[in-house]
């Protein structure tokens, strides 16, 4: 863990001291060159990122870079995924070490200003705070005096100090630098409350917990919470690919195009579809890619949607509802602007 | 005295015409590769700054010191200082620079006691206790010290029971999984009375000292000082405490969530002291056995055929010569243990490196951050050492 911290600080460090001044070549290139995609993801999170028993990634950052590469480079399994701790991430972008980071990451002004653009969201959460059942809470007003658990190098953070200095309540952090630390430290008793997106408790309460149903998420949402894919700044093309590339799934979501049906999609008259599968127009050319990119990325992940239920939602242990990240015309936020 | 002022002269005289500017002149030579390797050594320095600098501004990354103006915002779990959310990234540096050297320093004293110890217990003459310092040493350090921090951590939070079920092994004392929770002074006059006591207590002992050497001098008695004179020194000010009763002391209660008032030993501090001292500990004890083993026998009996105790001979004889062997090793241990201490960041011990994290993060200048971890250790380590080469030269052999 200590070293991985130190890799990246040397990283960050040599890099930016012998890269040479020219300007960064197109990710696009170099990704196809060398016929892989550089993924950055989370060490563990059950529902975006995290290995199952046969060591294969499961998750939606996970399954959101498998949409890339099989836009990009026509096969979904062509990722080198990278784990990366909360305070590796972004550096791990700038340098260049990885193309993507999809990797729970809010989208700030600060970071989007410092070497980063954010692609679209791909999932909307917010701040919340676990309790276990026992401690008789009910709000997180009730919290004054309370130890929290939380993870170091997150905007969880500053969320917490912010939300609980305007309501004049007292708190003690624990701060720690990995998830499973934190989450043994909360489990162990050492803290009241553990905070964290409200997506990551509930996988951290599907998945972790020794009895799921002792531990309650306070109904208080502490802060917007958007996260979506990481590029680096500076490369506008590479940005619009994997920007595309996610509105894509969800507008395969909106024409009702799933994995299983894509092939028959195909012969659709829809010229909504005909454009998104490349039946028609020269979408992907635009980009830079093919004109089957989205039909690819469709084909091995399926649409927006049947990636949200089998990682996150009705088909996975965390059981969250769509909420936010449903359709717009569902009342939710996922909007893609129209591909033509 | 006459001689030698003239050799001096005849010295000097052949010196001065060797003065000439030329490349055959070995000293001009030497100046000339000095001053270009210097030169040299600048450039490459000045090339990776501008580099960097150029890299950081392509990338849109900010650079500069500018950040430890601001607020930080976040909230540090421990600290020596008064601390907030609105303090600047700089005051946070200072809570994490202090917490780093309370760790440090009170695990250097400890880990220095406790390595005392066992490198005498290692060459104990009882078999138990000589083979259990051996065990002891041989299993901590052969153990990576991260493992025994998390193993730490474990124990006092898994191990302990919550705030509500807190175990109460003296009145107003309460371990629990949250730390443990001590009295603290409260704010009261008993405690200026406690202050002359103490420090009455001082002086008496201190005069009854010197009375009783020269006491020992004529007569060949002594006292033993070290009971009375803590019994001189504590047992006043304690009695002062006990007479003002409650009101001296902030006990700790149980309101909430947790303790209010008194004092925490926070279970992350705990776990990281005890980590670092008994790893430190371990390699102290062998390099105090080493130095030990270094002083002749030949001194050991002769402090038997002065008529010394045991004890009285490794105090007065043996540990004084043992320290010039000591010393210089101890003190790479001593700087092992304040750069260990940054271990701190994996259990949730809010040290200098752990602050400094959180900063890199939110204002993602990883540069300056990870400059400020450099020079905050290279300082404290520095300062460390010049500290004990001092110590080393005052109690080097003096050759007469």
């Amino acid at each position: 863990m200590k070293s991985r911290l130190w890799g990246a600080a040397l990283a960050v460090t040599c890099l930016t001291m012998f890269a040479g001044t020219a300007q960064a070549g197109p990710t696009l290139d170099a990704v196809k060159g060398r016929g892989q995609l550089f993924c950055g993801v989370n060490a563990g999170l059950p529902g975006f990122s995290n290995p199952d028993s046969q060591g294969k990634w499961t998750g939606l950052d996970a399954d959101t870079c498998r949409a890339v590469a099989a836009a990009v480079l026509g096969d979904a399994n062509k990722i080198r995924f990278t784990p990366l701790s909360a305070q590796q991430r972004l550096t791990a972008v700038q340098t260049g070490e990885i193309d993507v980071l999809a990797r729970n990451t809010t989208w700030t002004l600060t970071r989007d200003a410092q070497g980063l653009n954010f692609a679209p969201t791909t999932y909307y959460d917010g701040q919340g705070l676990m309790v276990p059942k026992s401690l008789g809470v009910t709000s997180a007003k009730q919290l004054d005096g309370a130890t929290i658990c939380v993870q170091m190098g997150t905007t969880t953070e500053l969320n917490l100090s912010d939300w609980f200095r305007t309501r004049n309540i007292s708190f003690k952090p624990v701060v720690i630098e990995a998830l499973d630390e934190v989450n043994a430290a909360y489990f162990a008793g050492r803290c009241d409350v553990m905070t964290a997106d409200i997506s990551a408790l509930a996988g951290t309460r599907a998945t972790v917990a020794p009895k799921p149903d002792d531990h309650l998420i306070l109904p208080e949402v502490l802060s917007k919470e958007p996260l979506g894919p990481v590029v680096r700044h500076g490369d506008d093309q590479w940005r619009d690919i994997v920007t595309w590339t996610i509105y894509a799934l969800m507008e395969a979501e909106e024409k009702g195009v799933t994995a299983a049906n894509v092939d028959a999609k195909l012969k659709d008259p829809d010229p909504g579809i005909q454009r998104l599968l490349g039946v028609q127009g020269d979408m992907g050319p635009l980009l830079g890619l093919d004109k089957q990119w989205a039909y690819r990325a469709i084909k091995a992940v399926g649409n927006y949607g049947e990636i949200f239920d089998r990682n996150v939602g009705k088909g996975s242990p965390l059981k969250l509802d769509r909420g936010l990240n449903g359709l717009w015309t569902n009342g939710g936020l996922m909007y893609a602007p129209p591909i033509r | 005295m006459q001689s030698f002022d003239g050799r001096a002269k005849a010295d000097a005289a052949p010196r001065a015409h060797h003065l000439t500017l030329s490349i055959n002149n070995p000293t001009v030579r030497a100046i000339l590769w000095q001053v270009g390797l210097g030169l040299l050594v600048a450039l490459a320095g000045w090339y990776l700054a501008s580099n960097t600098m150029a890299n950081l501004a392509r990338l849109s990354i900010a650079s500069g010191f500018g950040f430890l103006d601001r607020e930080a915002g976040v909230q540090i779990g421990e600290s020596l200082i008064a601390t907030g959310p609105r303090d600047s990234y700089g005051n946070i540096f200072v809570v994490g620079l202090l917490n780093t050297l309370k760790v440090s320093g009170v695990g250097i004293v400890l880990a220095t006691l406790l390595g005392i110890l066992l490198g005498i217990a290692r060459l104990s003459r009882n078999w138990l206790v000589a083979r259990f310092a051996a065990f002891y040493v041989e299993t901590i350090r052969n153990i990576p010290l991260l493992l025994q921090l998390f193993i730490w951590y474990a124990l006092l939070t898994e191990g302990l029971p919550g705030p509500r079920q807190a175990l109460e092994p003296l009145p107003g004392i309460f371990l629990s999984n949250r730390g443990l929770k001590l009295p603290a002074p409260a704010d009261d006059p008993v405690w200026a009375w406690v202050a002359v006591l103490f420090a009455l207590g001082v002086l008496v002992t201190l005069a009854l000292s010197a009375w009783n050497r020269k006491r020992q001098l004529a007569t060949g008695q002594r006292l033993p000082m070290a009971p009375i004179g803590a019994a001189l020194i504590l047992l006043p000010p304690l009695l002062a405490i006990l007479l003002a009763g409650g009101g001296a002391l902030d006990v700790p209660v149980l309101q909430g969530f947790n303790f209010k008032g008194g004092m925490t030993l926070s279970p992350e501090f705990a776990a990281l002291l005890f980590g670092l001292t008994l790893y430190t500990a371990a390699f102290i004890g062998e390099i105090v056995r080493s130095g030990i083993l270094a002083v002749p026998k030949g001194q050991t009996e002769a402090a038997t055929a002065l008529g010394l105790s045991r004890g009285t001979a490794m105090r007065l004889v043996i540990l004084p010569q043992a320290l010039r062997v000591i010393i210089p090793p101890t003190t790479s241990q001593f700087l092992n243990l304040t750069k260990n201490s940054s271990l701190a960041v994996a259990i949730g011990y809010p040290d200098f490196v752990a602050v400094a994290n959180t900063a890199i993060n939110q204002t993602g200048q990883a540069v300056e951050g990870v400059l400020s971890i450099m020079i905050v250790y290279l300082v404290i380590s520095l300062a460390l050492s010049g500290f004990m080469n001092w110590y080393n030269r005052r109690v080097a052999l003096v050759e007469r």
